[in-house]
C-alpha cells in the first residue's frame, strides 16, 4: 500500500471500482495525507461508491468549498491592504488556480496565502501588511534576520483577527540557491483579473510549481504540486514552456516535473520529454512514500530528500553554520 | 500499524491502528457490543504511536495522531492506552468533522426527544449523563452532540463515558450492574474510569432525536436556576463548538434553529441528586 493508490484513483477513477473496504480505507487516509481528499473527491464525483466513501468524499468537498470561499477572501483583504501603494499583486499557487477558476481548483486544499511583489517595492509592502493587521509569526531575531538576508519571502506573516498566514515572495527561490529564476519577468509578463489582482502567464505558473517541487524542499505534498502541473499542462499545454524554463534556469526543474507528471497521472508531454533518467525513480519512490495509514513511509529515501533539500539551499559552509545555530538553541526537524 | 481494530460509535466510524497489543485489546473489551463503521470504511484513523522504536520497549510512551493532528499534544504512559485512543477519537472529530455540528456537550433521550448539557470540564457533563441514563433514559453521548445541519436533528456519540474523581462512586452506586474499564490514576483529569454505555444506548446508537432542551449546569454552586436568552445561548454555544467557524453558512443556520427552537437553561448545583431534580423538572414542564 503507497501513494499510487492515489495516483492510480485521480487518474483514472474509474478504477476505483475493484476497491474493497481496505482499499477505500487506505485511499481516503493517504488522500487525506496528501491534501488532495477535496480533488479526489471531485475526481470521483457521480461514479458509483460505498455510502460510507462517498459521505466522507462528499464532505471533503464541502471543505474544500469553504476553503475557497475563504482565501479568495484572504486575498482581497490583501489587495486592500496594499492598494495605496500602487504595488502590482501576484497571487501564487492554490490562491491564484481558485481567482481565475484554473482546472486545478476543483477541491483543491488551499492553505496560506502566497503572493509576489516586486523585490524593490518590498519595504512598503511590508510597512503596509504591518498596518493592516499581520503580525511577525517568528519571533527569533535569529530567524528573522535569516529570512530577511538570504530568504524569497519576508517572515512568515499572521493576520491577528482572521488568523491567517501571508507569505509575501519578492523572489522565487531562496538568494541562497544556485538557481534564480528571474522574478521581474514573472511580474511583468503576468496577467491581471477583473479586481485588479494579478496571476502568473501559464507558463511562469508552471515553472514555479516545479521550482517548488525540484528545486526546493524536500518533496513532502509533492503529490499535490505534481497534480497542479497536470493540470496546467492538460489545460494550456507546452507551448513556449521549454524556452521559458531555460530563461529561469528551470528547465532541469520541469523536465523532471513533466516525467513525472507523465509518470503518475498519465500527463501528455510531446516524446522528446519523456526520458527517464536515472534518479527519476528515487524520485517517484518519495512522491509516493505513504504507508495505508496515510503515514509517512521510506525512511531513508525521505531522510535523504531531507537533507538534499538543504544542500541546495545554501553552500556547505553556511548549511553548517545554520544547522549550529538551530542546533543550539534546541531545534529539531520534525519527524 | 502493528495492531488495528475498527468500531462505529453513532453515526461515526474509526480505525484505530496501535504499535502495542493491550490497548487495542481493551478497546476490544470495552467495545464489544460496537457494531463495524458502516461498509467497513471508517470516517477517521487514529494512531497510537511510539515516537522511536525503541520506546515500545523502553519507557513506553504512546504518542496520539491520526487524520488530524495538533502538535505538542503530550503523550501518555502505556497504561493509559485506552484513554489515549479515547483522545484520539475525540481529537479526530474535534478537528475534522465537517458532517455535523459538533457541539461540546452531553445528550440523553426521552420519547424521541433530546436533552443536551453543555458546560466546561468539571460542570458535570458525564456524571449527569450517566446518571440520567441509570434513571431510564437513552444516553446519547457525554462528550459531544452532533446536530445535523439538513434536518436540525441530534446525533447521539455514546463512547464510553468518561468519570473522573468524586463522579465515580457515585456514578458506580447508581449503576451497580453497569461494566466500567480500569480506573487510571494520575492522568491529566485526575482519576479517571470508563463506563460502557448500557445495551439500550448502543443499540439505539444511530437514532436521532429532536432537541428538546439544553441545560448548562455549574456544579459546586448553591441550587439555582435562570432561563437564558437565545443569544446568550448562542454565543456559549458557539464557544462549544470546536467546526462552527469552519462549517460557516451551515453552522450559523444550524445554530441559529437550535437556539431559536429548543428553550434553554442554566442550573447551578451543589450535588448530584439536586440537579437530576432540577434537569427532571424543568423537562417536565416543557
Amino acid at each position: 500500500m503507497n501513494g499510487a493508490l492515489l495516483t492510480r484513483a485521480l487518474r483514472d477513477p474509474a478504477s476505483t471500482a475493484t476497491l474493497d473496504a481496505a482499499g477505500w480505507t487506505a485511499l481516503l487516509a493517504i488522500a487525506r495525507a496528501e491534501q488532495l481528499i477535496g480533488t479526489l473527491a471531485h475526481r470521483l464525483d457521480g461514479l458509483p461508491k460505498p455510502a460510507a466513501a462517498r459521505r466522507v468524499l462528499e464532505d471533503a468537498m464541502a471543505s474544500a468549498e469553504q476553503g475557497r470561499i475563504v482565501a479568495l477572501w484572504e486575498a482581497e483583504m490583501a489587495r486592500r491592504a496594499l492598494a495605496g501603494t500602487g504595488i502590482p499583486i501576484v497571487l501564487l499557487k492554490g490562491t491564484a488556480f481558485a481567482a481565475a477558476g484554473l482546472s486545478p481548483s476543483p477541491g483543491r486544499q488551499i492553505g496560506d496565502l502566497d503572493i509576489l511583489v516586486p523585490r524593490d517595492r518590498i519595504d512598503d509592502a511590508e510597512a503596509a501588511i504591518l498596518a493592516s493587521g499581520w503580525e511577525w509569526v517568528k519571533p527569533d531575531p535569529y530567524d528573522d534576520a535569516y529570512y530577511r538576508q538570504w530568504m524569497h519571502e519576508l517572515p512568515p506573516l499572521i493576520h491577528r483577527e482572521r488568523d491567517r498566514m501571508i507569505d509575501v515572495h519578492h523572489t522565487i527561490l531562496p538568494l541562497t540557491a544556485t538557481i534564480t529564476p528571474d522574478a521581474a519577468a514573472m511580474l511583468k509578463d503576468s496577467e491581471p483579473l477583473e479586481n485588479g489582482l494579478r496571476i502568473l502567464n501559464p507558463n511562469d505558473m508552471l515553472c514555479h510549481a516545479a521550482a517548488h517541487l525540484f528545486a526546493d524542499g524536500d518533496l513532502a505534498g509533492g503529490l499535490r504540486n505534481l497534480w497542479d502541473i497536470h493540470c496546467l499542462i492538460e489545460e494550456f499545454g507546452m507551448d513556449g514552456l521549454e524556452a521559458r524554463a531555460r530563461h529561469h534556469g528551470l528547465l532541469a526543474a520541469m523536465r523532471r516535473a513533466t516525467r513525472q507528471a507523465h509518470h503518475h497521472y498519465g500527463t501528455e508531454i510531446p516524446a522528446s520529454w519523456q526520458g527517464w533518467d536515472s534518479l527519476d525513480p528515487l524520485y517517484a519512490r518519495r512522491l509516493l512514500a505513504r504507508d495505508g495509514w496515510g503515514r509517512q513511509s521510506r525512511k531513508l529515501t525521505r531522510m535523504a530528500f531531507y537533507i538534499r533539500s538543504h544542500a541546495i539551499r545554501m553552500p556547505p559552509a553556511m548549511l553548517a553554520r545554520h544547522l549550529w545555530t538551530k542546533y543550539r538553541k534546541g531545534y529539531r526537524p520534525v519527524g | 500499524m502493528r495492531h488495528s481494530t475498527r468500531l462505529r460509535i453513532g453515526p461515526i466510524g474509526f480505525r484505530i491502528g496501535c504499535d502495542w497489543r493491550a490497548p487495542i485489546d481493551e478497546i476490544e473489551h470495552l467495545y464489544r457490543d460496537y457494531p463495524q463503521p458502516d461498509d467497513g470504511i471508517p470516517d477517521f484513523n487514529v494512531h497510537l504511536f511510539a515516537a522511536r522504536p525503541w520506546r515500545r520497549f523502553a519507557r513506553p510512551s504512546v504518542h496520539i495522531g491520526g487524520d488530524f493532528v495538533i502538535p505538542d499534544a503530550a503523550p501518555l504512559p502505556l497504561s493509559m492506552g485506552l484513554l489515549a485512543a479515547e483522545m484520539g477519537m475525540n481529537l479526530q472529530m474535534a478537528l475534522g468533522q465537517r458532517r455535523y455540528l459538533l457541539l461540546h456537550a452531553s445528550a440523553a433521550e426521552r420519547d424521541g426527544k433530546a436533552l443536551l448539557m453543555s458546560g466546561i470540564s468539571g460542570a458535570g457533563k458525564s456524571t449527569l449523563a450517566a446518571l440520567l441514563m441509570a434513571r431510564g433514559w437513552r444516553l446519547m453521548g457525554d462528550e459531544f452532540a452532533l446536530v445535523d445541519p439538513a434536518t436540525g436533528l441530534v446525533h447521539g456519540f455514546p463512547r464510553l463515558v468518561s468519570l473522573k474523581n468524586e463522579a465515580l462512586p457515585v456514578v458506580a452506586a447508581a449503576l451497580p450492574d453497569a461494566r466500567f474499564g480500569a480506573v487510571m490514576e494520575g492522568t491529566p483529569k485526575g482519576t479517571l474510569r470508563h463506563l460502557v454505555p448500557d445495551a439500550r444506548a448502543i443499540a439505539a446508537m444511530t437514532e436521532p432525536a429532536t432537541p428538546a432542551l439544553l441545560i448548562f449546569p455549574r456544579f459546586g454552586f448553591e441550587g439555582a436556576e435562570r432561563q437564558m436568552m437565545p443569544s446568550e445561548t448562542f454565543v456559549r454555544l458557539t464557544q462549544a463548538s470546536t467546526n462552527y467557524t469552519n462549517l460557516a453558512e451551515r453552522g450559523f443556520d444550524a445554530l441559529t434553529r437550535l437556539v431559536q427552537t429548543v428553550p434553554s437553561h442554566a442550573i447551578d448545583y451543589p450535588d448530584t441528586d439536586t440537579a437530576i431534580a432540577q434537569v427532571e423538572r424543568i423537562w417536565s414542564a416543557l
